[in-house]
């Protein structure tokens, strides 16, 4: 499926697409940063916060450990270009968007895991002791998390009869509205993976610099300037993605289904927002009531995960709900 | 996906609750959250059994509905909290197997049993017979929370959900079985947990605990 | 009607008097008059049925054919001589300070309670009904095992709950499966479906994939209950640990009901089926429980454990030759749930006295008894070769038509058979032989024992050995044709 066989329109929508999720993205921790101060009874900072950080941290100078291999200084790009590649798949503004048509689900979950590889790889690099101890609990949760994504997956292309997702997301929005206990077990899990994936609490604390409690901070102490400006724009970029993920699996409505075109995607933009800010309020809701697990716990959690996934596809093979 | 009644769909939901309350019990460890978790079930079960009643207008199934929800909902678990309260045992903290074994054994039972509902799924004619499975799924993941705890109060709670899923298969089965046969049901599960009570105290009164760890002296050295 | 309302009738209100009255001086008085007229009633019962055929009472909720009235006229018996055994045991125990008079109140009251599930159990003509009173059996007993409040009585009453608990709701849910079998050809009104006379005689109808189903959940379910291996490991600490005239009545009369139960199932599920798997399964679980018995018994050392065991293993052959079916192996079995009865509770009798007199349950401790004690020393060894099997007592009769029945249709089980026999004659014997004979520690009882039963018992079974009356035999081959088709 060549790129040359879509009309410029089509191409011009998908690059309007990616650069929204782009502007977005920081948007969205911002909100959920602003809700969890607000939950908390304090001032929160500003909303455009994230947008400051990822400013600042590219006006300043690279500095590099002596040590650092190639790998080091590439792994950012590669992080960043996932993310935007991903981006890219997930149907969240249309689902007849080129790009969305090339990949499916378990090719998605492939490339959150090139992402989380070479976050690892290049925490180790440096050979620091937070570095490594950051990736290893990385790679544990991760290797946890996996089995529950996929099995969620599998669940959804189930009910759909296909793991692509725009078809998902499409499917589900032509049923009629009803209860159905497999759908809720399966968004319960994958509400647990995208805690655990995007190092929210309860399984990670996305502000702490404590050595007890650190996984995803741990693998970016070595970084500066403008390679930590995109590996923090690749996280933020992550939460997005899960999000529209959630919203493209289990409320897909809004998505732009029919031609494509930007007057499509203006329909379905501010559809998007409305989910997103509920989804964000959401979060922080979640993140406040709950308090943090110890490190250990975390494969408890996301055991939970799978099981509530493996039973909404039993609930599903059994009562066809 | 064919949409069904919204009765249909509420059933549905039920069983896929009791399937999950199942669950959660299994990886329980207080144990008043356990007996709570049991209320929780047999409000499911009264839920189930009085759209079932209103769905095919059978009138006992609103006496059974009555029963239940006398019994398993508001008089045994009020037994059951009063004998935590006066034996003072809160916490079960070591199972036989960790939280993430049990639960995988649970998810391997749970298969299991939905095999073995088959056949009979099959022949059924009523309108809950994909209930079948659920209720053998959670008779054995309650046979699998008792062998896998240690205090005996964790049994007990096991063994009522076990008599929790026989009522839901029952029902999902056959309509409930014949009233005088329900009623010698509830009569015997009340008179169980009211000898079990006695007996607790009996048990504390000699061990001053009731971790069944201090019940299996009797071996074959005698 | 009238015979079965008394006999229902005298259990459930001795059980409310003795609530009252249990712990007073003439409570054990109360205890074995009540079993008295209960047995009188099922006398009168049983010349109803054997005069009249089988009968069905109460719009059908009783049936009454040859098979259980034997059973209940046997069950009425050992009660009655049990409650005449406790009498002078009991009042032992409390001068001995093992139990209290408050104590004896709720014996009383649960003795006669669990006679009148015993006797539910064998009368009712519905399956669900069965299920209800077996499970109030087995809660009547559970207070009755823990009576002593020791250490070990408490875990063995435990495991007694919880593991037959266990047991019998799966026997639940194979009623269920029946019951959704049933339904299907019978309809639902009413509860015609769950009666076994309405069932019998549609048995071929029934559903065969749910019925095997059923079957297997009921044969796991009771058989738990009658002790069959591997699901038996709360028999040997429950029927050791309680007083003995408990034991006495749980070995020798509530292992009978509930193999009686697992025949019912029996008899619906050949006719449903048309197949052997049935009474094969029968033929298996009771040929492991008697070699896994015969092998146990080496390890005893309490004797109470050692006989058991012994109930194990007899429920085994029993079980085995429903399993093998037809008319002889039929008969066999029914006799030998006769002789079983009444030699076990005899022997449960003695143990009991002997234990009293020695101050200890365990084999090490009881030598000599025959110096102190002629009665009961010669009781024991009378009672130990005949439940050994030694002619002329009626279990070498039951015994013997078994394996010549096995000889002819199972050949491969004969040997099996023969050497579990063996291995369990070599264990009893040899502990029991040192037990009787040789020096001895033994003191005088308080209460004078009461040993009558004890031969009134093991002179029933040489009748029954050497002769069985005509109208005893028709009787029984009646019964075995209800139960083992033709």
């Amino acid at each position: 499926m060549s790129l040359v066989a879509f009309k410029p329109l089509e191409l011009l929508t998908q690059l309007i697409e990616i650069l929204v999720a782009l502007a977005v993205a920081p948007l969205l921790t911002g909100w959920v940063n602003q809700c969890r101060a607000w939950l908390a009874n304090r001032r929160a900072p500003s909303l455009w916060l994230p947008y400051d950080n990822i400013r600042k941290l590219f006006e300043k100078e690279a500095v590099l450990a002596a040590g650092a291999s190639p790998l080091f200084r590439v792994a950012p790009y590669i992080v960043f270009a996932t993310m935007v590649l991903a981006a890219g798949i997930i149907p969240s503004m249309g689902t007849r968007l080129p790009l969305v048509a090339a990949a499916d689900a378990i090719a998605l979950v492939g490339l959150f895991a090139t992402a989380r590889v070479f976050l690892s790889l290049a925490a180790m690099d440096v050979g620091t002791a937070f570095g490594t101890l950051g990736a290893r609990r990385e790679m544990m949760v991760g290797f946890l998390a996996e089995p529950a994504l996929l099995m969620v997956i599998f669940v959804a292309s189930l009910i759909s009869a296909t793991t692509a997702l725009p078809a998902i997301a499409e499917h589900l929005a032509t049923q009629s509205l009803g209860l159905y206990p497999s759908l809720a077990f399966t968004a319960v899990a994958f509400t647990l993976v995208l805690l655990a994936e995007n190092a929210r609490i309860p399984v990670d604390n996305p502000a702490t610099h404590l050595e007890l409690t650190m996984i995803h901070e741990a693998m970016l102490l070595e970084y500066s300037a403008r390679h930590l400006a995109l590996m923090e724009w690749a996280s933020h970029l992550r939460l997005f993605n899960y999000a529209c993920i959630g919203f493209a699996l289990f409320i897909p409505w809004g998505v732009a289904t029919g031609t494509v075109g930007p007057l499509a995607l203006a329909f379905a933009v501010p559809v998007l927002a409305a989910k997103l800010v509920l989804a964000g309020a959401g979060l922080a809701l979640i993140e406040t009531v709950s308090a943090k697990l110890r490190v250990m716990r975390a494969p408890e959690f996301l055991a939970t995960a799978f099981l509530f996934a493996v039973l909404g596809l039993l609930v599903h093979v059994l009562l066809r709900a | 996906m064919l949409t069904a009644p919204l009765d249909l769909q509420l059933l549905n939901a039920c069983a896929a609750l009791l399937l999950l309350l199942s669950f959660a019990m299994l990886s329980q460890r207080r144990i008043v959250s356990l007996v709570n978790l049991l209320i929780v079930q047999g409000a499911v079960l009264t839920c189930a059994t009085l759209l079932l009643a209103w769905r095919t207008g059978q009138s006992h199934l609103y006496v059974s509905a009555a029963l239940t929800l006398g019994l398993k909902v508001v008089f045994l678990p009020w037994l059951l909290h009063r004998l935590i309260r006066r034996l003072e045992v809160y916490w079960d903290t070591e199972p036989l197997l960790n939280v993430s074994g049990t639960m995988l054994v649970g998810i391997l039972t749970v298969v299991f049993a939905f095999a073995l509902a088959q056949p009979i799924t099959q022949l059924a004619a009523t309108t809950m017979r994909s209930g079948i499975g659920i209720a053998i799924a959670v008779v054995l993941l309650a046979f699998l929370m008792m062998i896998t705890r240690r205090k005996a109060m964790s049994q007990v709670v096991g063994f009522l959900s076990m008599e929790n899923g026989l009522f839901f298969g029952a029902m999902s089965a056959t309509y409930g079985m014949p009233m005088v046969v329900e009623l010698g049901i509830a009569l015997d599960v009340l008179v169980a947990v009211l000898v079990l009570g006695v007996f607790f105290f009996q048990i504390r009164e000699q061990f001053d605990s009731l971790d069944l760890h201090h019940l299996e002296s009797l071996r074959e050295r005698q | 009607m009238i015979e079965l309302s008394l006999l229902l009738g005298f259990p459930a209100a001795g059980a409310l008097v003795a609530a009252f009255f249990g712990a007073g001086r003439r409570g054990p008085e109360l205890n074995a008059l009540c079993s008295l007229a209960t047995l009188l009633a099922a006398c009168a019962l049983t010349v109803r049925v054997i005069g009249h055929g089988q009968v069905l009472l109460a719009h059908e909720q009783f049936f009454v054919d040859p098979f259980n009235v034997f059973l209940v006229a046997l069950t009425a018996f050992v009660g009655f001589t049990t409650a005449l055994f406790s009498r002078p045991y009991m009042r032992t125990e409390v001068v001995h300070g093992r139990v209290t008079a408050g104590r004896l109140r709720l014996y009383h009251a649960m003795y006669q309670l669990f006679m009148l599930t015993m006797l539910l159990a064998l009368t009712t003509n519905n399956m669900g009904l069965l299920w209800v009173a077996m499970e109030a059996a087995t809660l009547s007993t559970v207070l009755l095992v823990t009576l002593y409040r020791t250490p070990q009585s408490l875990e063995a009453g435990w495991k007694y709950f919880i593991l037959c608990g266990v047991g019998i709701a799966q026997a639940l849910f194979g009623t269920i499966l029946l019951y959704f079998a049933a339904e299907r050809v019978l309809g639902a009104e009413g509860v015609t479906a769950l009666l076994w006379t309405h069932l019998d005689a549609v048995k071929g109808e029934l559903e065969p994939a749910v019925i095997a189903l059923a079957f297997v959940f009921l044969l796991v379910g009771y058989g738990t209950k009658a002790g069959l291996v591997p699901l038996h490991s709360w028999l040997p600490d429950a029927h050791a640990e309680g007083p003995t005239p408990i034991s006495a009545v749980l070995s020798g009369l509530l292992l009978n009901v509930a193999i009686y139960a697992v025949v019912r199932c029996k008899v619906l599920v050949e006719g449903s089926l048309h197949s052997p798997v049935p009474g094969r399964m029968l033929m298996g679980f009771g040929l492991l429980s008697l070699v896994a018995a015969a092998f146990f018994l080496w390890r005893q050392r309490d004797i109470k454990r050692l006989f058991a065991y012994s109930s194990i293993e007899h429920m085994g052959i029993i079980t085995f030759a429903f399993g093998l079916g037809g008319p002889v192996a039929s008969f066999a079995a029914l006799l030998h749930m006769t002789v079983h009865s009444l030699t076990k509770s005899a022997i449960f009798f003695v143990v009991g006295h002997a234990a009293q007199k020695c101050g200890t349950p365990l084999m090490d401790g009881i030598r000599g008894l025959v110096t102190v004690s002629p009665t009961i020393g010669w009781g024991l060894m009378l009672g130990a070769l005949a439940i050994l099997g030694l002619p002329p007592f009626g279990v070498f009769a039951s015994e013997f038509l078994i394996v010549t029945t096995a000889m002819r249709d199972e050949p491969w089980t004969a040997p099996i058979l023969l050497v579990a026999l063996g291995i369990a004659f070599a264990a009893i014997f040899g502990r029991v032989q040192p037990m009787v004979f040789g020096e001895t520690s033994a003191r005088r009882l308080p209460h004078a024992p009461a040993l009558l039963p004890v031969f009134v018992h093991l002179a029933i079974v040489l009748v029954l050995g050497l002769y069985v009356p005509p109208y005893l035999a028709d009787w029984y081959r009646a019964a075995a044709r209800l139960v083992g088709g033709p």
